[in-house]
C-alpha cells in the first residue's frame, strides 16, 4: 500500500469520501513538533541576541561577519537606529532589527525584539534552559517520527516518483490558480507537497546536527561533525539558516492549509480525518 | 494498513486524548511557568542539563577523548577577551605590580599535602602545550595555543583524599560588585574533567606568557566546555566533596547567575 490513506465509502457524505489522513502517531508528532518548534525559534533568537552575527569556518570573523544585527549609536551610547548586514549590504531595520523598543517604549539593542524572543527579556541563561529542554524534546519526538518513517514505509508517501518530478510545472500552474487535487488525486500528496515535506524531513536532523556541532562535548566525542560542517562557527550558520527556511516553509505551509480548506486540513491532523473533494465532471 | 480506518467513535476518542493528554502536559508544564522565570519552570527546564550531562558522559567519560586540536596556523589572530579583562581588587594590582613574582597558588581543601606554588614550581610540574578552540556561550568561538601545567600531575603532588569529588578555583577578579562577596569569580569541575589530559594551569598563551586580560599569571583550560568554565586569574585551587556551601552555591560565578553547571553544550 503505497497511498497516503485508506479510502473509505463515504457514510453519507454528499460531498465526497472521508479517509483517514494522517495516522494516530504522525498528528502527534506533528503537534508535539510544532509546539517545540516555536519554543526553540523563540529561545534560539534569544540565544542568537547574546551574539548577533554569523561566520563561516572555525571561528568567528569579527571583522567581516556575512550577517549581522547591529545598532547605530550616538555619543552618549544610545541607539538611534537598528542596522541588518547582509554580505557588506547594510539595510536600517530599526524598529525591528538591531534595536526595537523595550519595555519602556525607548529603541534598545536588541538583534531580534523582545516580542520574538524567549524569555521576552534579554536572558541567555534561560534562553539556553528553554532551548535545550525542548531539543530533547523535538529530537525524542522526532526518532519517533522517523522510525515511523522507515519501518511503516511513511516515507513511500513522501518520495516523489519520476512521473513526479515531469508534473512539476503542471503542479505550480495549479497551485498558482489555487485550484487543488480532487478526487483519486487528493488521496495522495502531489508532487509540490510531497518536495515540501520531504525537504523539512531532511532539514530537521541536518540542523539537529550543526546544533549539536556547537557543543565542545559533542565536538570532542565526535569530531567528525567539526569535518562535516567544516568548523563551530559555520554550523552555527547552517544552524540559522535552516532554522529560517523553516520558518519560510511554515508560512507558506499556513498560507496553504488556509486557502485549500482550512477546518477540513485542520480536522485532518486532529482526528485524522480527511474529507476528499469529489472531481466535478 | 488497518490502523489508518476509522475506527469506531469511542475508541478512536479514548486513545487519541491519552496521547494527546499525555504530550500537551509534558509541554504545557514548563510553559506554565512561561517566561517568568518562576523556580518551578527553571527546575523542569533544568532537568534537561542533568540528561545532557548524562548523555555527554557516555560518550566523554571513559576513553577521555581530546578536544580538537589545530595547526598553528589556524590561531586566532584576534582573541577576543571577556568577562574581567583588568581586575581592579587591591591584592591583584599589587601582584600585577611585581610582575606576580610574589604570587603563589594555594593548593588545599580535601588534599593530603596542601601547597604554595610559585610560577617557577609550576613551570617545573609535567607541561601540556595544546592549540584548542574557545567557545564562549555567547555562541563566539577563536583558536589560541595554550601551555601549562597538567592539573592531574598537579593533584597526584598534593594527594586528594578519598572525599574530594570537585575541584574548585578562587579567583582575584570581581565580576559584579555585591554586598556578600558573591560577585568574586570562581568555578568548580568535576573529577573526570579535573583529571583529564588537556585539563591544564595555563601560564602561556599564544607562546608568550599570559597577558592580564586572558588571565595572567595563571588560567584553567578545560577543553570540551564553554569559556565560562575557563577560570582566569586563578589564585586558590580546593578540592572539595561539594560546592553548596561555596557563594551561592551553583558551583561557579556565572552558574549562580542561571548558567549550566556542566557547560559542554
Amino acid at each position: 500500500m503505497t497511498s497516503i490513506s485508506s479510502a473509505l465509502p463515504a457514510r453519507a457524505a454528499p460531498s465526497g469520501r472521508v479517509i483517514v489522513r494522517h495516522s494516530a502517531l504522525v498528528r502527534v508528532c506533528h503537534w508535539v513538533n510544532a509546539i517545540a518548534f516555536v519554543v526553540l525559534l523563540m529561545s534560539g533568537m534569544q540565544i542568537f541576541n547574546a551574539d548577533p552575527q554569523l561566520t563561516w569556518g572555525q571561528t568567528t570573523n569579527f571583522d567581516r561577519p556575512f550577517f549581522s544585527l547591529s545598532a547605530r549609536e550616538d555619543d552618549n551610547g544610545d541607539p538611534t537606529a537598528g542596522v541588518t548586514t547582509i554580505f557588506g549590504h547594510q539595510f536600517n531595520t530599526t524598529g525591528v532589527l538591531g534595536a526595537s523598543a523595550g519595555d519602556d517604549g525607548t529603541l534598545e539593542e536588541h538583534g531580534f525584539p523582545n516580542w520574538a524572543t524567549l524569555p521576552h527579556y534579554q536572558d541567555l541563561a534561560m534562553g539556553r534552559r528553554w532551548h535545550f529542554f525542548f531539543a530533547w524534546i523535538l529530537v525524542i519526538n522526532g526518532l519517533v517520527y522517523f522510525l515511523n518513517l522507515i519501518f511503516r514505509r511513511h516515507i513511500r508517501e513522501l518520495w516523489p516518483s519520476l512521473k513526479d518530478l515531469k508534473d512539476i510545472p503542471h503542479a505550480i500552474v495549479q497551485h498558482v490558480r489555487l485550484r487543488f487535487p480532487t478526487g483519486d488525486e487528493a488521496l495522495h500528496y502531489n508532487v509540490l507537497q510531497k518536495l515540501a515535506y520531504l525537504s523539512v524531513v531532511i532539514a530537521f536532523p541536518i540542523l539537529v546536527l550543526a546544533g549539536l556541532t556547537m557543543s565542545p562535548g559533542v565536538d570532542a566525542a565526535f569530531p567528525w561533525l567539526l569535518t562535516l560542517f567544516h568548523g563551530r562557527q559555520t554550523a552555527r550558520a547552517v544552524h540559522f539558516l535552516l532554522a529560517t527556511y523553516l520558518v519560510l516553509f511554515i508560512i507558506v505551509h499556513l498560507v496553504m492549509v488556509v486557502l485549500s480548506g482550512p477546518i477540513n486540513n485542520l480536522r485532518s491532523m486532529i482526528t485524522g480525518r480527511y474529507r476528499i473533494k469529489e472531481t466535478e465532471r | 494498513m488497518s490502523e489508518r480506518l476509522i475506527v469506531p467513535q469511542k475508541q478512536r476518542f479514548t486513545r487519541r486524548s491519552l496521547l494527546i493528554g499525555l504530550g500537551a502536559g509534558a509541554l504545557a508544564a514548563p510553559l506554565a511557568g512561561c517566561d517568568s522565570g518562576s523556580p518551578q519552570a527553571l527546575g523542569i527546564l533544568e532537568r534537561a542539563e542533568a540528561l545532557t550531562h548524562a548523555a555527554q558522559r557516555t560518550f566523554l567519560g571513559e576513553n577521555a577523548p581530546l578536544a580538537r586540536e589545530f595547526p598553528p596556523g589556524e590561531i586566532s589572530a584576534y582573541f577576543k577577551p571577556n568577562g574581567t579583562t583588568d581586575p581592579e581588587d587591591a591584592a591583584y594590582v599589587a601582584l600585577k605590580k611585581n610582575n606576580f613574582a610574589d604570587w603563589k597558588l594555594e593548593v588545599g581543601g580535601l588534599v593530603e599535602k596542601p601547597m604554595k606554588l610559585s610560577l617557577a614550581d609550576l613551570h617545573a610540574l609535567p607541561s601540556r602545550s595544546q592549540i584548542t578552540r574557545h567557545d564562549c556561550v555567547e555562541g563566539w568561538s577563536c583558536i589560541g595555543q595554550w601551555k601549562g601545567a597538567r592539573l592531574s600531575a598537579l593533584l597526584a603532588q598534593a594527594g586528594l583524599k578519598r572525599e574530594a569529588r570537585y575541584i574548585a578555583f578562587f579567583c582575584a577578579d570581581t565580576l559584579e560588585q555585591t554586598t556578600d562577596n558573591t560577585g568574586k569569580y570562581y568555578e568548580t569541575i568535576g573529577l573526570t574533567d579535573a583529571l583529564h589530559p588537556q585539563t591544564i594551569l595555563a601560564y602561556e598563551m599564544n607562546y608568550a606568557p599570559l597577558k592580564v586580560e586572558h588571565g595572567a599569571p595563571l588560567r584553567l583550560r578545560v577543553e570540551r566546555q564553554l569559556g565560562y568554565k575557563q577560570a582566569k586569574y586563578i589564585m586558590r585551587i580546593e578540592a572539595i566533596d561539594d560546592f553548596a556551601k561555596i557563594s551561592r552555591g551553583r558551583g561557579g560565578f556565572w552558574e549562580d547567575r542561571g548558567y549550566e553547571w556542566y557547560a559542554g553544550i
